[in-house]
């Protein structure tokens, strides 16, 4: 089931290939207007870089949230699923996994590109690549929460935002901080745990918080 | 004796009792904030270090703990509503956030009133004052997907896991950002030390902790009533009670 689910939106997502791209896109362009706002100066970029790039990472990644949901829901497919014998936390994790890999895995894949553009050195670049590897999957699965939350309602968009950008902070903070403690010569290895636990729990519980808000929305 | 504990949970019996609490905690609070007031303005001695501006927090410490106390009274309530599909619980916890949010908003307005004479900066990112925005944040997100739902049912159930996962949320979001950076005092008040201020500073803050706890107790009830009213305004008792309004 869960591994059908993933097959299934990844399938629609390939058939949709416009959708992935303008996400990318959109995080490229976030991250390039900055240099042209503050100015190209090399060292101030060095510092704004894995901030810059995680922020735009967010933002990115909570405009796809949308998506999670809403076509399933409006042509019926996700009155199915619920009404399915099979676990629907499963089912939301397969679909939570699905937007990680159509939204997370692009944007970490495009980051060193854009390190690069902001002069970062070759060990931040591995770090902030590795620390969106590691942040990525814990913003689709509390961002599922608010999709579900917020799903068939007017103005949902700019709602989920609301719901979902002051949830995300922690994952910015640690996300962030390990790059520049690695950059000061700090270890980032507590930086990394931390997010890795983040992942856990939000593993647990997101796909079960996402579960109950889904058959509340669909009462 | 057997007492109906479940009395009170009926929107109908309810809205009379806190019709005659109402009163009660509006009057103690106004006592309880005159008596602070007092002891903060005329009786608690001026700060060797701080001078006359540490007397912001008679209302900023207040705000503060009412605005972090609340949210969890709020999150209870939301979760006793989603578990056993009580209404009144639910009404409750939309009856709180308002007021949460006002404390919340307080609580930033004077830290950064107390902080430009102190710290000579309006904001700072610091720890404390980063995690209490982010706490307007969530009640800010609360009311407004509450507002965004038309059906009162599905506002009070979404509601509640939003309120859930926020509270899941707000240790994580503590420890992150005091560990990110701090610059904020310490706590003045803990229970396990003794207090690091003058006795009668101590009792001027905690009278007026007093007085915003029963100022919210009151609050919620008000709004706990209109909402009872505007939910259930097609219900007989409401009708009875508009016709008891009118014959008097």
């Amino acid at each position: 089931m869960f591994f059908w689910i993933i097959r299934r939106d990844l399938l629609l997502a390939m058939r949709r290939q416009s959708d992935v791209l303008t996400t990318l896109f959109f995080f490229v362009i976030v991250v390039s207007l900055f240099p042209l706002s503050v100015g190209p100066e090399m060292n101030m970029l060095r510092i704004m870089a894995p901030g810059v790039v995680w922020v735009a990472a967010l933002l990115a990644s909570m405009l796809s949230l949308g998506r999670m949901f809403s076509s399933d829901y409006l042509d019926g497919t996700l009155e199915q699923m619920l009404l399915s014998p099979h676990s629907l936390s499963m089912l939301v994790l397969g679909k939570a996994f699905a937007h990680w890999l159509v939204t997370g895995v692009p944007l970490v894949l495009m980051a060193p590109v854009l390190g690069i553009q902001y002069d970062l050195p070759a060990d931040a670049l591995y770090v902030l690549t590795a620390s969106l590897l590691l942040g990525t999957p814990i913003l689709s699965l509390i961002g599922a929460i608010g999709a579900a939350l917020t799903l068939g309602l007017r103005g949902g968009g700019v709602l989920v935002s609301l719901l979902v950008l002051p949830l995300y902070i922690p994952v910015l903070i640690f996300g962030s901080g390990a790059v520049e403690a690695s950059s000061a010569g700090l270890g980032y290895s507590a930086h990394f745990s931390l997010l890795g636990a983040f992942l856990l729990v939000s593993l647990v519980f997101a796909p079960w918080a996402t579960a109950s808000s889904l058959r509340i929305s669909m009462e | 004796m057997a007492i109906n504990w479940f009395k009170y949970s009926s929107p109908s019996s309810f809205y009379s009792l806190a019709g005659k609490m109402i009163p009660l905690f509006t009057v103690t609070a106004i006592l309880l904030a005159i008596a602070g007031l007092y002891i903060g303005f005329f009786v608690a001695p001026t700060d060797f270090q701080q001078g006359e501006a540490y007397r912001i927090i008679f209302i900023h410490v207040p705000a503060a703990w009412m605005s972090m106390f609340l949210y969890l009274v709020m999150a209870c309530w939301a979760a006793i509503g989603l578990a056993f599909n009580t209404r009144l619980s639910s009404m409750i916890a939309t009856a709180i956030a308002p007021t949460g949010a006002m404390f919340t908003f307080l609580a930033l307005w004077t830290g950064s009133l107390w902080g430009k004479p102190m710290w000579g900066a309006w904001w700072v990112w610091d720890a404390r004052l980063t995690s209490e925005l982010i706490l307007l944040f969530l009640y800010i997100g609360f009311m407004s997907l509450q507002a965004a739902i038309d059906d009162p049912r599905r506002a009070d159930k979404a509601g509640a896991i939003l309120a859930l996962v926020g509270v899941v949320n707000i240790p994580i979001i503590y420890f992150s950002v005091n560990w990110w950076n701090t610059l904020h005092q310490g706590a003045s008040v803990s229970l396990t030390q003794s207090p690091k201020m003058a006795a009668t500073m101590l009792t001027g803050m905690l009278v007026m902790a007093l007085a915003c706890w029963m100022y919210s107790i009151a609050m919620t009830l008000i709004r706990t009533r209109v909402i009872i009213l505007e939910r259930e305004r097609h219900t007989s008792w409401v009708a009875d009670l508009h016709e008891k309004e009118a014959a008097r």
